[in-house]
């Protein structure tokens, strides 16, 4: 999808940062894990932002603290140009129908003793919306809508698979009427012949409902098959930025080279050159001085050690940073 | 048994004795591993793939669990073998890699300990010589300065270090056999690209087979020179692995891969979808296992089981209609 100039984003991030003071050997010493680091981007209506990234790069916290599931320790949201970090928790609360959220594991977010009925009524008990019956029938509906029927509304999560469940979670994410849901991995716990249907249905809705997402996985092919753009995080950092068939086709952060190269190719026959990193993340706990990627780059300078890249915009949406591209 | 096999299994069927009655998890599996080469084992949650691999070093509770038909390894049946000789097997004939390092490493003892327990148990090496071999032996897993290294408890290590150390402890004594048990599922894309290549190289110094068991027919593709196919307990379908991406024939197996997202399909296109999902193993159905599923099924299929049927030397296929489907797919293949 193009994105249309003129139209203000429904999501608005910007410098987001989420810092964690982790345990530490010192009384005196405070060692502080930065898992989100000036990290800004939009989210267009009806559009699907991806975030991909190996484990401990801090996409999960960027999804959890927009929705401020994690209080910030810096930066700004916007939604619809209203910053939801400046709120009170009261009147952000009326706000958090319009945003919803996905979760991973199908299994640890439904409750096991609650019907499935009254899993999906609760938030709107909590939000105080509609009489019992009228919950009931929005309930049925929503049901029907992920490819459930009305024998379901009384059941419990062990009675459903866990891509049935996800498809719970997906319903319960849509019963306030949200605008915006954040995905976190919402397929990875799934099998493949699963997750083909989670996305179809996730598109799917996307489309009747004209929501936005934010979609954070950790397989490519998965979120390069859903989003129309594409952030690369490492360590903290959004270190690429572009539209999904761009980055693809032309990825120019050294990282998100070797991540795509790294991707294994269900064809047999095609044999390509990888880029194969050198060792592993640094720890959170002591991000490298300088470009934070330095440490496994194939094409570290002295200045990557020592200078700290900004973001460059190299072709219109296309956004890089690296010393590579900043003359 | 086919003198260039290295491992042969023959009719294996699994069943455990659980609270809800006598469950078969794999029922009716045969097929082999040749020296030298990598046999991919595919299939969801549940296929049974996992407790193959595990049959064959029977590391099952034996209280729990009836086995049926035969592992034959140089000449022995693996499922009848006496605990006694199976201990002189495992881990230094046939060793085995899991998927979560952090739960199968001990976490009281060093790295080192851990290899030189090995060693001195299978090689009867004395402690310094096991010492240098544990130091050797990480050094092939790509792991840095292992001199270092090898004193190191596994909380130490950050998760693809752990993976290769789990690697070197499984080929320390030189297996004839390596079982890999999704070896880089739990890693992330870079890691496994390391790992993958380190047991390939490893592979072409040893010439040892390598058991590849994965829900990722990506890897497969990377790794593989044979696959078999499993669903809900049985082999469905077994080839070499281009005929696999290019001829595939049963319709799970095709439906799987066309439901995969790819790195260069059409976005804009809905994915294909596998209707439902696997059966539970406690309601088997009867007839063809997958036929609830198929969009071929016929009434043929829901009443009488097919049996793995021989389509040329290298392929074999578990379906009614593969005939019949190969050549609908052919034609519309064709119109696109």
């Amino acid at each position: 999808m193009a994105i249309p100039k003129e139209k203000e984003p429904i999501i608005k991030v910007k410098n987001l940062k989420k810092s964690f003071t982790a345990a530490s050997s010192s009384f005196f010493k405070k060692n502080v894990v930065r898992a989100v680091n000036d990290v800004s981007f939009e989210i267009y209506e009806g559009e699907t932002f991806g975030i991909v990234g190996e484990s401990g790069c801090g996409k999960s916290t960027t999804g959890r603290t927009i929705l401020r599931l994690t209080e910030p320790s810096g930066g700004e949201v916007f939604y619809h140009n209203q910053n939801i970090f400046d709120m009170k928790e009261k009147q952000f609360r009326t706000i958090r129908q319009d945003l919803q959220m996905i979760f991973q594991d199908p299994y640890a977010s439904l409750d096991p003793k609650k019907r499935i009925g009254y899993s999906l009524e609760e938030s709107m008990i909590i939000q105080k919306i509609g009489t019992k019956a009228e919950r009931k029938e929005r309930v049925l509906d929503l049901l029907e809508q992920v490819g459930f029927s009305k024998e379901h509304y009384d059941k419990f999560p062990h009675e459903f698979s866990g891509g049935q469940r996800q498809r719970i979670g997906i319903a319960r994410a849509l019963v306030l009427n949200p605008k915006f849901i954040v995905c976190d991995e919402p397929v990875s716990a799934l099998d493949v012949s699963i997750q083909s249907q989670i996305l179809n249905l996730l598109r799917k809705l996307q489309n009747d409902l004209k929501l936005s997402y934010l979609f954070i996985g950790h397989d490519l092919s998965v979120v390069r098959y859903i989003a129309d753009r594409i952030g690369v995080m490492y360590l903290g950092e959004m270190v690429e930025k572009a539209p999904t068939d761009e980055l693809f086709k032309n990825p120019l952060h050294p990282y998100t080279q070797s991540l795509l190269s790294a991707v294994p190719i269900p064809d047999p026959e095609s044999r390509r050159e990888r880029i194969i990193l050198k060792g592993d993340v640094p720890s959170p706990l002591s991000v490298p001085s300088g470009c934070v990627f330095h440490t496994r780059c194939p094409y570290a300078t002295e200045r990557c050690r020592l200078e700290k890249p900004v973001k460059v915009q190299v072709d219109g949406n296309h956004e890089v940073q690296c010393h590579l591209y900043d003359e | 048994m086919n003198s260039d096999y290295l491992l042969q299994i023959d009719k294996l069927r699994v069943s455990f004795w659980t609270e809800k009655g006598r469950l078969t998890a794999v029922e009716d599996a045969s097929f082999y591993i040749k020296q030298g080469e990598t046999l991919g084992v595919v299939g969801e949650s549940g296929c049974g793939k996992s407790v193959t691999a595990e049959s064959i070093l029977k590391l099952h509770d034996d209280q729990l669990t009836d086995y049926e038909g035969t592992i034959s390894y140089h000449n022995q049946n693996l499922l009848t073998e006496s605990e006694k000789s199976l201990r002189k097997i495992r881990g230094n004939e046939i060793s085995m890699i899991f998927q979560d390092p952090m739960s199968s490493l001990n976490p009281v003892y060093t790295i080192g300990d851990q290899i030189v327990e090995s060693l001195r148990l299978h090689k009867k090496m004395s402690k310094k010589d096991a010492y240098q071999k544990a130091i050797e032996v990480l050094r092939l897993t790509g792991i840095p300065s292992p001199e270092q290294r090898v004193h190191d408890y596994p909380h130490q290590l950050s998760g693809g270090m752990r993976q290769r150390v789990m690697i070197a402890l499984a080929i320390c004594c030189e297996p004839t056999l390596l079982i890999a048990d999704e070896p880089t599922t739990a890693l992330d894309v870079t890691i496994q690209a390391q790992i993958l290549d380190v047991m390939k190289d490893l592979q072409k110094k040893t010439s040892m087979g390598i058991m590849m068991i994965t829900h990722d027919l990506a890897v497969v593709a990377e790794t593989c020179d044979r696959v078999v196919v499993m669903y809900l307990g049985q082999v469905i379908e077994e080839t070499d692995v281009k005929d696999l991406f290019n001829q595939p024939l049963h319709p799970y197996t095709i439906g799987l891969l066309k439901s995969m997202p790819n790195m260069d399909s059409d976005r804009t296109k809905e994915l294909h979808e596998i209707n439902g999902s696997v059966p539970s193993l406690h309601q088997v159905p009867q007839g063809c296992r997958f036929a609830g599923r198929c969009e071929f099924a016929t009434e043929k299929c829901r009443n009488e089981a097919p049996i793995l049927e021989e389509v040329t030397d290298s392929h074999k296929v578990r379906c009614w209609h593969y005939q019949e489907i190969s050549l609908k797919r052919g034609a519309s293949n064709g119109d696109s």
